[in-house]
C-alpha cells in the first residue's frame, strides 16, 4: 500500500494567486494511497524541503508529490531531498501547477479544479513508481568551441588555461570575428585589434587548443559527455604546414578587384588572401568563387610564386570526426541587411553606410587607413547624419528588440569623427539614448558636451540625394514635434543586430532552441544564462541575444567554467529514464520476439541483440536490448514494439495509463 | 469569372475621368466590369474617425452586396475606398465577433469569397498581359510614378509590396512606353483631406512633390488616386504660389495614360476635364 505525501507550493503568489491552494491540498489529502497532504508558501526554500523530509521521515512515505513549477526548474532539488530523507530520488515527481496551470489561467473554480485533477494523475503515477538508479557515463574531456570571435577566443583560452583539451572551430579564413573590424571600442576608446590580436595568437599558440578555421560543424551525435563531431575542414587550397604566409601570392594575384568581406565591401581583395593582415592563422585560403584558375581553368600564377610549393588547386573538404565532452556555440551576430531600407537608400547612395561599414573607415587598418572619408569620391564628410535604431524597435522590419550596442556605438562613431573631422558636424537621430553600463553614460554625456555631438530625439523618414547632398528628413518630437531637414555629406545606419543566416540550420544540427529571431535560447533566462535545453551544450556571446564586448566576455567566461565544472568530474551521472526490453522467468524470459523493430526505429542506434544462454551456453533466445548510455528515453521504441515489450522506467505504459484513468474514472 | 466594379463617390465626381479612362481602357480589352448594383458610401474618412461599427458595416454592405451578385473579384480604383473595403474584409475574416455583430446589423451574411483589386492589382493582372497587343502608340513620355500613401497600404495585406519605395506603377509605365524617372517623392504626402479645409498645406506639400518631379526631367506625373490627383491638380494654383513658379507638368491617371497609348480620344481618355491641360501627345 502506497503512502504518498503531497506538498502543494504557493510559489509565492505565482500560483496561490490563481488556483484555491489550501483546497487543492484537502482534496488530494482524501485521495487513496495518500498518507500527508499540505501546502507552504516557498516549497523550495529551506524549511519547505525540511518539511518534506521530516515527514518522509515521521509517515514512512513511500512517494512525494511535489505541485508547484515546472520540473525544469526544481525537480532536481526535491529529488535531492527526498534522497537525503532516505527515499529513492525517483519516487518523487513535481505537478506543473505554475506554467501548466496558475500562469495560463485567470482565478476561477475551474482553474483550482484543474490544479487538483493535476495532482490527482500524478498520485496515481507515483503508485507506480519503482526505485530507479542513475547512470554513470564517462566524461570526455574536450571541449569543442563553435567560432572564433571575441566569445569563442575567450571560451577557448579559459578552458585550456584550466588544462582541458578544446578545438576551436571558425568558419572564416581567420579568427577574430567582429571584434577584430572594429575601430575604437567604447567606453574607454581604446583600439579593438590591440587588445584582440594578442588573444588571438595566444588562442593559436596554445598547447591545448586546436584551432580549426575555415571549418563548420556538420554533424553533432551523442549527449552530454560524449557528443560525436563532424567538422568539414573546408578546402583552402593550401598546404598549411608548408605555407609560411609569406604573401607572395597575395601580391601577384591577378584577380584583386574583389569586394573584402572584412572591410564590409569598402575594400578589395584578391582571390587568394588573407583577410586582414594580423589574421590567425596568417596563411591565405583560395576563394573558389573568383579564383580564375577554378572559374576558367587558367592561371596559377600562385603556384607559380609560391616559394615552398604549398599551392593545392586539388585539395578537398575533409571530415574531421572529433569526441567531445562539450560544446560552446559562440557563432555571433550579424548586421541587418540594410537593402530593407528602402527609405533610406542603402545600396543606392553610396554613401549611405552601415554602422559597421563606419567602423572599417574609423579603423587604423581599414581602406581609408582610418580617415573618414565617404566612400562615392573620397572626400571628408563636413556633415554626418547617425541614425539610431535602424530596424531596430520596429516591429514593422520584423525586428521589435532593441539591439543594445547601438546608442554606444552611434556615440562613439560621432565622438571618432569630430576627433579626426574638428570643424565637422555630427548629428545623431534617435529613439531613447540606452546607456545601461559601467561609465556608459557618463561616454554619452561626454560625446553630447565636449564633442558637441547634436543629438534629436526623432526618427528619420527618408534620406535622399539632392545636387549631390543626401537630405536627411525627420522629425524634432522634443521641440514642438517639428518636421527637421538636414543636407548631409555621409549617412550612417545602426542596423539591427540579427542572427547569423545560418543559424537556425546550425541550431537544428545541435537540437538546441532558438527564438522567433533565431537566436539561440538559453535554459533559463535568469538562472541559466549560459545553458541551453541540451545538456553539455553552452552558449557565449551575441549568438544568444545581442550584446556588447564586455558582456560578451562574461558570459564566455561563464559558459568556460561550465565546462570546467563538467569536465572536474571523471563519470557523470544521467537520469535512468531509458527504455527497457522487459525479462521474465522461462521459459518465457521476455515477451520480445527479436522483430527488432525497435532497433530499426531507434533514433541514437541505442538497440542492439542479446543472446539468452542455457547453462551450456547454447542460445535460447535472441531479443532485442537497449544500451542505457546511449539511450535518450524518447519513447519511439516503445511505440513501435508490437509485443509491448520494451517500456520506459519511470514512465511505463502502466503509469501513463493509470494517469489517464484517474482523469477518466474522476 | 465576374469581375465587379465599386466606383466610389469620387468617381462619380471629381474624378470622373478617372472612372472614363478605366471603362474605357477595360472595353478595349473585352473586360466586362459589372458596376455593384445599389453600392453605397464606403466610409472613409469620416466613418474611421467616429465609429469603429460604422467603418466597417458601411464597406460590409458593399461586400455583401457585390457576393449577393455572384462577383469573383471586385474592382476598386479609388485607394482610400480599397483601403476601407479590403481592411473590412480582413477584420470579417479574422474577427468572428465583428463578423457577428455587422451580419446581425445588416441583416446580411458574409462569405469572404471575394478578391478585392485595386487598380494596379487590376491592370497587372487583366490589362498588362495583352498590353503589347492593345498599345498602338507608346507612351513615349519621362514620368513620375507617385504612388501617395494609401496605394501601398494596409500592410497586414500588400505584403509583397515594398512601401517605401513602390515599382508596380513604375514598371506598368516602362511597358506603355514611358521612362519612368527615378524619384524620392513616390510616397510622400499630398496633404489628402486639408485639399477643403487647409489649401496653403496642400500647396506646400504636394509642391515639394511636383517640384521635385519637375526638376528630376518628369513630363508628366501618374498617379492612380483620385486624392492625390485632385490635389497635385486641381491645387496647383497653391502649389504655385507656394513654389513662386508655374508649372505645366500635368498629372495623368495611370489608366489615363494606358487609353492614350491605345490610341484613345482625349474624351475616352477624359483627359480634356483636367484644371492643368494635358499638353502631351501620344506618336502614332
Amino acid at each position: 500500500m502506497s503512502k504518498i505525501g503531497v506538498f502543494i507550493c504557493h510559489c509565492g503568489e505565482n500560483i496561490s494567486a490563481t488556483v484555491d491552494v489550501v483546497r487543492v491540498a484537502e482534496a488530494a489529502g482524501k485521495l487513496e494511497g495518500v498518507e500527508f497532504s499540505t501546502d507552504y508558501k516557498y516549497m523550495c526554500s529551506d524549511p519547505g524541503q525540511t518539511l518534506i523530509k521530516q515527514m518522509i521521515k515521521e509517515k514512512g512515505l513511500t512517494g512525494v508529490v511535489v505541485a508547484a513549477c515546472s520540473p525544469r526548474m526544481h525537480e532536481p532539488t526535491f529529488r535531492k531531498a527526498c534522497s537525503s530523507a532516505g527515499l529513492n530520488p525517483y519516487m518523487c515527481e513535481m505537478s506543473n501547477l505554475r506554467e501548466h496551470c496558475s500562469w495560463v489561467h485567470d482565478k476561477s473554480e475551474a482553474t483550482t479544479q484543474k490544479a487538483i485533477d493535476l495532482v490527482r494523475t500524478l498520485v496515481e503515477k507515483v503508485k507506480y513508481d519503482k526505485p530507479l538508479y542513475s547512470i554513470k557515463v564517462p566524461v570526455t574531456k574536450t571541449a569543442l568551441i563553435i567560432g572564433g570571435g571575441i566569445a569563442g577566443i575567450q571560451a577557448s583560452l579559459d578552458i585550456a588555461n584550466a588544462g582541458h583539451q578544446v578545438v576551436l572551430v571558425e568558419k572564416d579564413p581567420s579568427i577574430g570575428g567582429h571584434m577584430s573590424q572594429l575601430s575604437e571600442t567604447f567606453p574607454t576608446l581604446d583600439c579593438s585589434q590591440c587588445i584582440l590580436t594578442p588573444r588571438m595568437v595566444e588562442v593559436a599558440q596554445h598547447p591545448n587548443i586546436k584551432l580549426l578555421t575555415y571549418a563548420e560543424l556538420e554533424k553533432l551525435e551523442g549527449f552530454i559527455g560524449n557528443f560525436k563531431a563532424t567538422i568539414r575542414k573546408k578546402s583552402k587550397s593550401i598546404d598549411e604546414d608548408l605555407c609560411t604566409g609569406c604573401g607572395h601570392c597575395t601580391t601577384k594575384c591577378p584577380t584583386k578587384k574583389i569586394p573584402s568581406e572584412f572591410n564590409t565591401g569598402l575594400g578589395k581583395r584578391t582571390a587568394i588572401y588573407v583577410p586582414f593582415p594580423q589574421a590567425v592563422p596568417n596563411k591565405p585560403v583560395i576563394d573558389k568563387e573568383n579564383c580564375l584558375y577554378y572559374k576558367n581553368g587558367k592561371c596559377k600564377i600562385c603556384e607559380k610564386v609560391c616559394p615552398t610549393g604549398a599551392i593545392r588547386f586539388d585539395q578537398e573538404d575533409e571530415l574531421v570526426e572529433l569526441e567531445v565532452g562539450a560544446v560552446v556555440v559562440a557563432t555571433g551576430f550579424d548586421v541587418m541587411e540594410p537593402s530593407e531600407f528602402s527609405e533610406y537608400g542603402y545600396g543606392k547612395y553610396k554613401d549611405v553606410i552601415t554602422g559597421l561599414q563606419f567602423e572599417r573607415l574609423a579603423s587604423a587598418s581599414g581602406p581609408t587607413l582610418g580617415g573618414i572619408r565617404r566612400p562615392s569620391d573620397g572626400q571628408i564628410p563636413q556633415k554626418i547624419v547617425f541614425v539610431a535604431c535602424a530596424g531596430s524597435r520596429d516591429p514593422s522590419k520584423g525586428k521589435p528588440y532593441c539591439s543594445k550596442i547601438c546608442c554606444m556605438y552611434t556615440a562613439k562613431h560621432a565622438m571618432l569623427y569630430q576627433h579626426k573631422v574638428h570643424h565637422g558636424e555630427s548629428t545623431i537621430f534617435y529613439m531613447d539614448i540606452r546607456a545601461g553600463g559601467k561609465n556608459y553614460e557618463e561616454f554619452v554625456r561626454r560625446a553630447i558636451v565636449e564633442d558637441e555631438v547634436k543629438y534629436i530625439r526623432g526618427r528619420v523618414s527618408k534620406v535622399y540625394e539632392e545636387n549631390g547632398k543626401l537630405i536627411v528628413k525627420g522629425v524634432d518630437t522634443l521641440l514642438n514635434a517639428k518636421p527637421v531637414e538636414i543636407e548631409a555629406d555621409m549617412v550612417v545606419l545602426a542596423t539591427a543586430a540579427v542572427a547569423n543566416s545560418g543559424a537556425e540550420e546550425l541550431a537544428q544540427k545541435m537540437h538546441i532552441s532558438y527564438d522567433a529571431y533565431n537566436f539561440f535560447s538559453e535554459a533559463h533566462p535568469k538562472l541559466k544564462p549560459v545553458e541551453t535545453n541540451t545538456a553539455g551544450i553552452f552558449l557565449a556571446g551575441a549568438c544568444q541575444a545581442p550584446k556588447d564586448i564586455p558582456e560578451t566576455v562574461s558570459q564566455a567566461s561563464g559558459a568556460a567554467a561550465k565546462v570546467a565544472i563538467l569536465f572536474s568530474q571523471d563519470e557523470l551521472s544521467r537520469e535512468p529514464v531509458v527504455a527497457v526490453v522487459n525479462r521474465s522467468a522461462p521459459p518465457l524470459y521476455s515477451t520480445c520476439v527479436g522483430c527488432f523493430m525497435c532497433a530499426t526505429a531507434c533514433p541514437y542506434q541505442a538497440i542492439g541483440e542479446e543472446l539468452i544462454k542455457n547453462r551450456k551456453g547454447e542460445v535460447i533466445k535472441r531479443v532485442a536490448k537497449v544500451n542505457p548510455g546511449l539511450c535518450q528515453g524518447c519513447g519511439t521504441c516503445v511505440a513501435f514494439c508490437r509485443s509491448k515489450s520494451i517500456d520506459i522506467d519511470g514512465y511505463s505504459n502502466e503509469q501513463m495509463y493509470s494517469e489517464v484513468m484517474a482523469l477518466l474514472n474522476d | 469569372m465576374k469581375i465587379g466594379f465599386y466606383p466610389g463617390c469620387s468617381l462619380t465626381g471629381s474624378s470622373r475621368e478617372y472612372n472614363e479612362s478605366l471603362l474605357a481602357v477595360a472595353k478595349v480589352a473585352g473586360i466586362e466590369l459589372c458596376e455593384i448594383n445599389d453600392w453605397n458610401c464606403c466610409g472613409a474618412t469620416a466613418a474611421h474617425n467616429l465609429s469603429r461599427e460604422l467603418s466597417v458595416s458601411l464597406p460590409a454592405r458593399n461586400l455583401a452586396l457585390a457576393e449577393l451578385e455572384e462577383m469573383d473579384e471586385l474592382v476598386v480604383p479609388c485607394a482610400a475606398c480599397y483601403n476601407r473595403l479590403v481592411m473590412t474584409q480582413h477584420e470579417l475574416s479574422e474577427k468572428s465577433e465583428i463578423k457577428a455583430l455587422i451580419e446581425g446589423k445588416l441583416h446580411m451574411t458574409f462569405k469572404n469569397t471575394i478578391r478585392i483589386l485595386n487598380v494596379l492589382q487590376f491592370l497587372e493582372k487583366h490589362i498588362v498581359p495583352h498590353l503589347d497587343e492593345l498599345v498602338k502608340s507608346p507612351f513615349k513620355h519621362d514620368v513620375a510614378c507617385y504612388y501617395g500613401c494609401l496605394l501601398v497600404r494596409p500592410n497586414q495585406i500588400m505584403k509583397d509590396v515594398r512601401f517605401e519605395d513602390p515599382m508596380t506603377m513604375d514598371v506598368i509605365m516602362q511597358k506603355l512606353g514611358a521612362r519612368a524617372i527615378d524619384w524620392p517623392f513616390k510616397t510622400e504626402c499630398c496633404g489628402a483631406g486639408f485639399s477643403v479645409s487647409k489649401t496653403e498645406i496642400v500647396g506646400e506639400l504636394s509642391g515639394k512633390i511636383v517640384r521635385n518631379a519637375v526638376d528630376r526631367g518628369a513630363k508628366a506625373i501618374i498617379v492612380a488616386c483620385p486624392m492625390c490627383h485632385s490635389n497635385l491638380d486641381m491645387r496647383r494654383p497653391a502649389i504655385e504660389s507656394y513654389l513662386h513658379r508655374k508649372i505645366d507638368v500635368p498629372v495623368l491617371y495611370i489608366t489615363q495614360a494606358i487609353a492614350m497609348a491605345m490610341g484613345l480620344s482625349p474624351q475616352q481618355a477624359g483627359t480634356q476635364r483636367h484644371f492643368v491641360p494635358v499638353n502631351l501627345t501620344v506618336n502614332r
